[in-house]
Order: structure tokens, then C-alpha cells, then sequence
């Protein structure tokens, strides 16, 4: 049986995992000197738009140079599943939350963490597709050697760019969703592990 | 010309009678003492690498029929904005979309002469919207959208001759003034030139300029046949009032130089344009015929249009009695200027010893008293001493302009004797005078037309240089000078060349223009009728002897970049839409032997055509012209061009490019 205080942590883990629905998830950017105002693309749920309205036609018209396959968003499956991936694990940590499960509530937190590290490995794949396989029988800029993969996370020179790489505003709701999910685990630790500490129990049977 | 004499006269500002003496002399000599010192005077002007100026400063181009964009403090121009006359640079009034902007009853107008800018205004201060410019010579007002830095929309004044008194905004830009400075027979008739004083008649007009694509001669007074020059509308307690300076009150029309300077006072016209709406209102104004274009450059369609107007409404004095006076004004005054209290008018004699300044409140006291002197052709000319408030003695020769700053004072132009004269309303005496290299026309302050300058600097605008630059032949550029008047004395600190000639100029903070700029137009919205949205939409097609070609540019190729089936005899149009959708990377388009236009320069998103006339068969290239990627020098095409009457099917293509695939752009 979950207390209130772990049921209360899945409850905001769920609704952090909701924020992702409308914040933007990872952030790449692209400095030169010629970009005074900046040049970047947000990764959201289900798309990938740019910083300013018009930076990912203004990023895949500048890769069409190195023979960079555009970035069409329509084209990436990946942004329809996750917006149900999402949606399964809050939906996961809810029920745990309202069923007091301390079962789920580990589903819940091992699903978080695998996908997210599936997640990062499918990311770091599609970075790796588009800085390798370059459309060289049309590319205009070939240096040998050379490819174009932006960082997985942290900054890396790319020719005349500083491309980097973070999450953004969602990225980190999902790790405060991660937190809150181990927190809640942490918090209903079973009781043999810690002694002295009783104070949750009356919590727990006053939420009930 | 000028001599040690006529510096000591300065330094030690002793009686101006003694100037008289140098009546033509070309300007003062060099004086140490309005120099500020070596180290100050570079700081003040130094906007040091990735800094941006303090204001923008609008300086008409007087011959060139252009606006010349400078930052100041530093004097650096940032921009040449087309109005009035073709510029090949840009294709600006070569290229159908822009060509309807130089319409007028005589047809398209290559060239004109620009003499005064004036910012749009909100309650007597400057808002940044737009900034009107007159043609002088075919008289003619134009809008430019501050936004873009762009005209779009200009309009043809009828019953005019010599658009110069011209355009001055109303306090809410309600309405931008103008008045003929030649008087001509009003209709046009063909008449003995000697019959001015019967057949020849001035008119002041005031042109409705509050709605973008709506300027529209609101409607015309019709004035006695003298040359009316320079107009100023009132602000605060004179809002509802225009002043406008007369000369040649003679009626000479010939040999002007002597014949005009006869009377000792000419008039300035006070002009209750309230007063004549409520006329207009009330059926008291009449239609009458005329033929002046109205053109408007539409913000989607990206071409301008014409529309020709047959008729203006034209109020007589004597129809609406209270709509104009006359106050009599020394010596055939040039300037007249509106101090920012709205209370003082201040005319420039040019051949005047004094600066006159006229009083509103009294003049109204006046009105109501009925303290006329005379009338003219039915306008009561106003006792000088009952609409005086003072004379500046000692002003200098020649005061053409008043600027004002932020402290009750004034700074006038003066020709003859090249030099600024400050002075100050509370007692309409000179505090400081500091010599200009060489003869200066106008002035400008910051913001010195607002009910609030900002007193920081006075520019002078100089119509000879002489040996201030480097020598360029016999056409030396003309100049404008930067003082500080943040003191109590002006101290000189910068030169900085201009183009073509400056007239007025004016000034505005940059905060109110530079963060809405537009950036790039929205391909979007481009609705102009041979548009390519994406490289899917490009293609040819016959019609008749003129063959369109929808092309489009995007880093680094135009698309398509063959084309075939042109027979020498046919008009090509290129119709080329630019694709991106990012700041500064605008693309061109040259094409060989284009020999009935200019290159075309396509910002983002927007859509020009090229008018090419082959003359003989071959395969001729096109190319960008605006450096816009690396790989610039490959944004290239040909067109084939077969001889008369051999027929080659039309064909277009580009290479596949799999890195963009067509329409996806």
C-alpha cells in the first residue's frame, strides 16, 4: 500500500509527464556568427518546429550544402507513438497512485527508465542517420572524413556551426517525472531498510 | 572668400551690419573656438563596432528624388530609400510591380526632386509609422512604410507648380500640406505669360495621409498668383492651423532675382484648415475637373497600381471667410516654422537683418479685432505690429530655418553668412553662433518638429564643401554637419557627406523604428498573380508574343534555370518569387542584354518580374546577382533564344536536386 505522501509524488510525476504534451522536449541549436538572432529547432511529443517560425526550413535548406536528408516531421514515427508512450506511463503512475499499488508504482518507474534510455538510444540513432548517411552524389560541401551528427547532449563544432544539444522545458518535466517516481518508491521503502522513522504511518491512515 | 577680417568679426561677435560687407561671400573663416576638444569630440560620435546609433535621421536627396537613411551620432548611411526616381540598384521603378509608383498625368516620371521629409505624427510627436517625402518638380506626395524602409503609395497633386511646401504632417497626421511654389494658370490654359497677374494663381492643399492607401486631395484653397515656399502646421493651441510663407507678392515673371526682392514685406498665409473642412462639409467647396494619379503599392500582391482622379474639390477665400490671413513678414521669407509650444511662428527672411516672430495668441486677438491693414484678393492682411511677438536683431544674413530644442531656444539657418544662430524665446536674443562649412540650407534637430525635441544635436545641412573632403573632379559631395547643443554653446563634432543634395532633413529615436522591422515577407501571403510558392509551381507558358516565366530563387539555384522555346521577338517576363523565409538574403536577377530594365533585387518572399527583349537568336545567361551563399557563383541559368518564327517547344527544367526535393520548399 502506497502512503500519501509516495501517492501524492506519482500524482505530480503524472502531471509533469502532462506538461510534456505542450512543452517542447529537447532543444537543437545552431550558432554562427552570420546567426546573430539565433537558429534552432524544439522536439516536442509529436513534432519538431523551429525556434523562430521558420528556422527548420532555414536549417534543412542550410544542410541541403552537406547532402543532409531533410528534416520532415511527418516522416519520423517515432512522434506519433510517443505522444501514447507518454500517455501510457502517466496513466501508469496515476493508477498506481489511485490504486495504492506499490507494484505499479515500480512498473511505472522501470517503464519510465527503460523508455527513456530507449529513448535517448533512438534519438542518438536518428542523430547518427542524419549525420552519416549524406546524399554525396548531391552534396555540395564534401570533406572528407567528415560527418554531421549534432551531439547527443553538450555542444560539438559542426563546420561553421556550434551545434548543441539539450533537453528542453519538457525534457526536464520528464526527469522531475522520473525523480518524483523514485521519490515515491524511496518513500514507501520497505520498512525493514530504515528504522525509527514512523511519522508517515498516521499520514497515510489520515488520506484514508 | 572668406578672410582673417570676417573671423574676428565672429570670435568676437561684434555688429552683424558689418557682415552686409560679405553679402556673397561663400562662408566665415575656420574659428578654433566652436571646436570642443580633440579628445572629446570623437567620443561623442564613435559608435564603436556592433553598437547601433541613437536615431535615424532622414535626409531628403533633393536631386537625387531619393530618402537617404543615416545613424546618427556617427553619420553612417545605412540606407537609400527609391521615391522619386528610377534606381537601378534595385530595379525600383523599372520593374512592373514598382513602375505604377512613378505614374502621373505626364506618364511615368523617372526623376524628381525631394526636398522635405516629415515623420508621421501622434499628438505632436513623432510615431514612427511612415515618413512622406514631396516631389518638387511634377508635384506629387509619396508614403514610405517605415517598417520596410519602402515606398507604397505616392499621389499627383493637380493645380500645381513646384510641390515645395511641402508635406508637412498635421499634428495626428491628419493631413500632409503642400502649396504651389510656381503660380500657374490654374486651370492649365495656354495664355500669355505676361498676363500672370490676371490668368496665374496659387493653391495650398492638404492631402487626407492618416489611412495607408488612402491619401486623397481633402481639398485645395485657391491663393493669389505669388509663390508660396515652405509650410508648417500648427501644434498644440495652433492645431487646426497651417502657416505657409509667400514671396514674389510682386507678381514678376521674369527675372525674379530682382523683380521678386521689391517689397520690404511678403506674406506668410495663416490657413485654418478646420475652418475649411467645415466649409467643404457645409457644399461650399467646388469639383473641378483635373487628371492626377493616385498609385498604391499592395502589401500581398507586391505590385503597385494606378488609379487616375478627374476631379478636386477647391475652396475660394472668399467662399469661406476665417479660412485664411495674411501676416505681413520682412523680405521674401523662405522658411516658417512652428515653435514646439505651438505659440510662436517663426519666418526666415532671406534677404531679411531680423528673424520675425509671429504669435498665435495675438494673431487671434488680432483676428477678433479686426486689426487688418488691407486685403488681398479678399484675404485680410493683419497689422505687422498687432501679430509680431518679437524681432531677433542680429540674426545673421539670410535665415532660411528654425529648429528648436528642448529648452525655449532656436536654432536658425543662416545662408549668407554660413553659419547657426541660436537664440531664445524669452527674449529674442542671440546666446551663441557657430560658423557651418560652407552655406547651409536647413537644419534639423531631433525631434525638432515635435511638440518635445530632444536637445541633443543640431545638424546643419551644407550646400558646399569645398575643401572639406577629399576633392572628387568637379562635382564635390555636399555635407552635413553634427553639433552638440547639449550646452549652452553648440560645439561642432562631426562631418559626414550626403547623397545627392539635402534639403530637410528629420530625425527620430531609433526605439520607435528598429525592433519592427519587417524581416522577410511571408510567402504565405504573397498573393501577386504569377507567384511560385515552391519549385512545383514554377513553369512557362506562351502568350502571344510573351512568354511568362514563373521562376523561383532559393540558396543556391533558380528553379527552373533552362529555358527554351523563346523566339527573338517574343517579351520574356521573369516572374521570379525569392523562396526564403530568413532575414538578409535577398537574391537578384540579371539577365544579358536586358536592355529595357535593370536587375531585379527579390527580398525574401517577395515576387518581382524582369522584362527581357531578346534581339538575337544564341543562349544567353542569367545569373544572382545579391552575393547570397557560398555557392552564389553557381546561381546560374541559361535562356535560348531561337530566331523569329522558328518554333522550339517551350521547355524548362532544372536539376534534380534530391536534397530538396520540388515542392517541399
Amino acid at each position: 500500500m502506497l502512503s500519501f505522501r509516495a501517492r501524492l509524488a506519482l500524482v505530480a510525476s503524472a502531471a509533469l509527464l502532462g506538461l510534456m504534451y505542450v512543452l517542447p522536449v529537447w532543444r537543437v541549436t545552431l550558432a554562427a556568427p552570420q546567426y546573430p538572432e539565433g537558429l534552432g529547432m524544439q522536439i516536442w511529443l509529436n513534432t519538431i518546429t523551429g525556434i523562430k517560425p521558420n528556422d527548420l526550413d532555414n536549417i534543412n535548406n542550410l544542410n541541403h550544402y552537406i547532402g543532409m536528408k531533410r528534416i520532415v516531421p511527418e516522416s519520423i514515427p517515432e512522434l506519433r507513438w510517443m505522444p501514447v508512450i507518454v500517455g501510457v506511463l502517466a496513466g501508469l503512475a496515476a493508477a498506481a497512485a489511485l490504486t495504492r499499488n506499490r507494484k505499479l508504482a515500480t512498473l511505472f518507474v522501470v517503464a519510465l527508465v527503460g523508455l527513456a534510455v530507449i529513448g535517448l538510444v533512438d534519438f542518438y540513432r536518428w542523430e547518427y542517420d542524419y549525420g552519416h548517411n549524406l546524399d554525396l552524389e548531391n552534396a555540395i560541401i564534401k570533406i572528407p572524413g567528415m560527418s554531421y551528427q549534432p551531439p547527443l547532449i553538450g555542444s560539438k563544432q559542426l563546420l561553421n556551426f556550434t551545434a548543441s544539444s539539450w533537453p528542453a522545458a519538457g525534457g526536464f518535466a520528464a526527469f522531475g517525472a522520473l525523480v518524483l517516481g523514485i521519490l515515491a518508491l524511496w518513500i514507501d521503502r520497505a520498512p525493514g531498510a530504515r528504522t525509527g522513522h514512523r511519522v508517515r504511518v498516521p499520514l497515510s491512515a489520515a488520506a484514508a | 572668400m572668406s578672410s582673417p577680417r570676417r573671423s574676428r568679426f565672429v570670435a568676437a561677435g561684434t555688429g552683424v551690419l558689418a557682415l552686409i560687407g560679405y553679402l556673397f561671400a561663400c562662408g566665415p573663416a575656420k574659428t578654433s573656438s566652436s571646436m570642443v576638444g580633440a579628445t572629446d569630440a570623437p567620443s561623442r560620435v564613435y559608435v564603436a563596432p556592433g553598437t547601433q546609433d541613437e536615431f535615424y535621421a532622414f535626409m531628403s536627396g533633393g536631386f537625387s528624388g531619393q530618402i537617404g537613411v543615416y545613424g546618427l551620432p556617427s553619420g553612417r548611411l545605412l540606407k537609400v530609400i527609391p521615391v522619386f526616381s528610377q534606381n537601378a540598384e534595385n530595379g525600383y521603378g523599372y520593374n512592373a510591380e514598382t513602375r505604377p509608383l512613378l505614374n502621373t498625368s505626364f506618364g511615368e516620371i523617372p526623376w524628381d526632386d525631394t526636398h522635405h521629409p516629415s515623420l508621421s505624427q501622434t499628438d505632436g510627436m513623432h510615431d514612427g509609422r511612415w515618413i512622406f517625402i514631396n516631389a518638387n518638380n511634377t508635384p506629387r506626395f509619396a508614403r514610405i512604410d517605415l517598417t520596410r524602409f519602402e515606398t507604397t503609395e505616392t499621389i499627383e497633386v493637380p493645380n500645381t507648380g513646384g510641390n515645395h511646401g511641402a508635406p508637412f504632417v498635421t499634428e495626428n497626421t491628419e493631413y500632409v500640406i503642400g502649396a504651389t511654389r510656381f503660380s500657374v494658370p490654374i486651370p492649365q490654359k495656354d495664355v500669355a505669360i505676361t498676363s500672370f497677374a490676371e490668368n496665374f494663381k496659387g493653391t495650398i492643399s492638404f492631402v487626407r495621409a492618416d489611412q495607408p492607401g488612402k491619401m486623397d486631395i481633402a481639398f485645395q484653397l485657391l491663393m493669389p498668383g505669388f509663390d508660396y515656399d515652405l509650410g508648417r502646421p500648427g501644434k498644440g493651441p495652433s492645431h487646426g492651423w497651417a502657416f505657409f510663407t509667400s514671396y514674389n507678392t510682386e507678381q514678376a515673371y521674369t527675372k525674379l532675382e530682382v523683380n521678386a526682392s521689391k517689397n520690404d514685406y511678403d506674406y506668410i498665409a495663416a490657413v485654418n484648415w478646420k475652418a475649411l473642412e467645415a466649409c467643404k462639409a457645409s457644399g461650399k467647396s467646388k469639383a473641378w475637373p483635373a487628371n492626377y494619379a493616385h498609385n498604391h503599392y499592395d502589401d500581398n500582391k507586391h505590385l503597385a497600381t494606378t488609379e487616375m482622379k478627374k476631379s478636386v474639390p477647391v475652396i475660394l477665400p472668399t467662399d469661406c471667410p476665417g479660412s485664411v490671413y495674411f501676416l505681413p513678414t520682412p523680405k521674401s521669407p523662405h522658411g516658417v516654422d512652428v515653435d514646439p509650444t505651438g505659440e510662436y511662428i517663426v519666418g526666415g527672411g532671406k534677404l531679411a537683418t531680423v528673424i520675425p516672430v509671429h504669435s498665435f495668441s495675438k494673431m487671434m486677438k488680432a483676428i477678433e479685432a479686426k486689426a487688418f491693414e488691407k486685403d488681398v484678393d479678399g484675404i485680410p492682411v493683419i497689422k505687422y505690429d498687432q501679430v509680431m511677438a518679437g524681432e531677433v536683431q542680429n540674426p545673421g544674413l539670410g535665415p532660411l530655418h528654425n529648429e528648436f530644442d528642448d529648452k525655449g531656444c532656436a536654432y536658425t539657418s543662416v545662408f549668407i553668412t554660413s553659419e547657426i544662430v541660436k537664440w531664445c524665446f524669452k527674449d529674442f536674443k542671440v546666446v551663441d553662433r557657430v560658423p557651418t562649412y560652407y552655406s547651409i540650407g536647413h537644419l534639423l534637430v531631433p525631434g525638432g518638429d515635435t511638440k518635445k525635441p530632444y536637445g541633443k544635436y543640431v545638424i546643419a545641412m551644407n550646400k558646399i564643401t569645398k575643401d572639406r573632403f577629399l576633392a572628387t573632379g568637379p562635382e564635390l559631395t555636399q555635407s552635413a554637419q553634427l553639433y552638440d547643443i547639449s550646452g549652452e554653446k553648440m560645439k561642432l563634432l562631426l562631418d559626414f557627406p550626403t547623397i545627392g543634395e539635402p534639403h530637410y532633413a528629420q530625425a527620430i529615436d531609433a526605439k520607435l523604428i528598429k525592433d519592427k522591422q519587417v524581416k522577410f515577407f511571408k510567402l504565405a501571403e504573397n498573393t501577386h498573380p504569377y507567384v511560385a510558392k515552391s519549385e512545383s509551381e514554377t513553369g512557362i507558358s506562351r502568350s502571344g508574343k510573351n512568354v511568362h516565366i514563373k521562376m523561383t530563387a532559393i540558396r543556391s539555384h533558380f528553379a527552373p534555370d533552362m529555358v527554351e522555346g523563346v523566339q527573338v521577338g517574343d517579351t520574356v517576363l521573369f516572374h521570379v518569387t525569392n523562396l526564403e523565409q530568413d532575414w538578409d538574403v535577398p537574391h537578384g536577377f540579371a539577365a544579358m542584354g536586358s536592355w529595357s530594365d535593370a536587375e531585379l533585387l527579390i527580398m525574401p518572399g517577395q515576387t518581382r518580374t524582369l522584362k527581357w527583349v531578346p534581339k538575337y537568336p544564341g543562349v544567353y545567361p542569367f545569373y544572382c546577382t545579391d552575393f547570397c551563399s557560398a555557392l552564389h557563383q553557381e546561381m546560374q541559368g541559361y535562356v535560348r533564344v531561337a530566331p523569329s518564327g522558328r518554333a522550339v517547344a517551350l521547355q524548362t527544367s532544372t536539376k534534380a536536386r534530391p536534397a530538396i526535393p520540388a515542392g517541399e520548399q
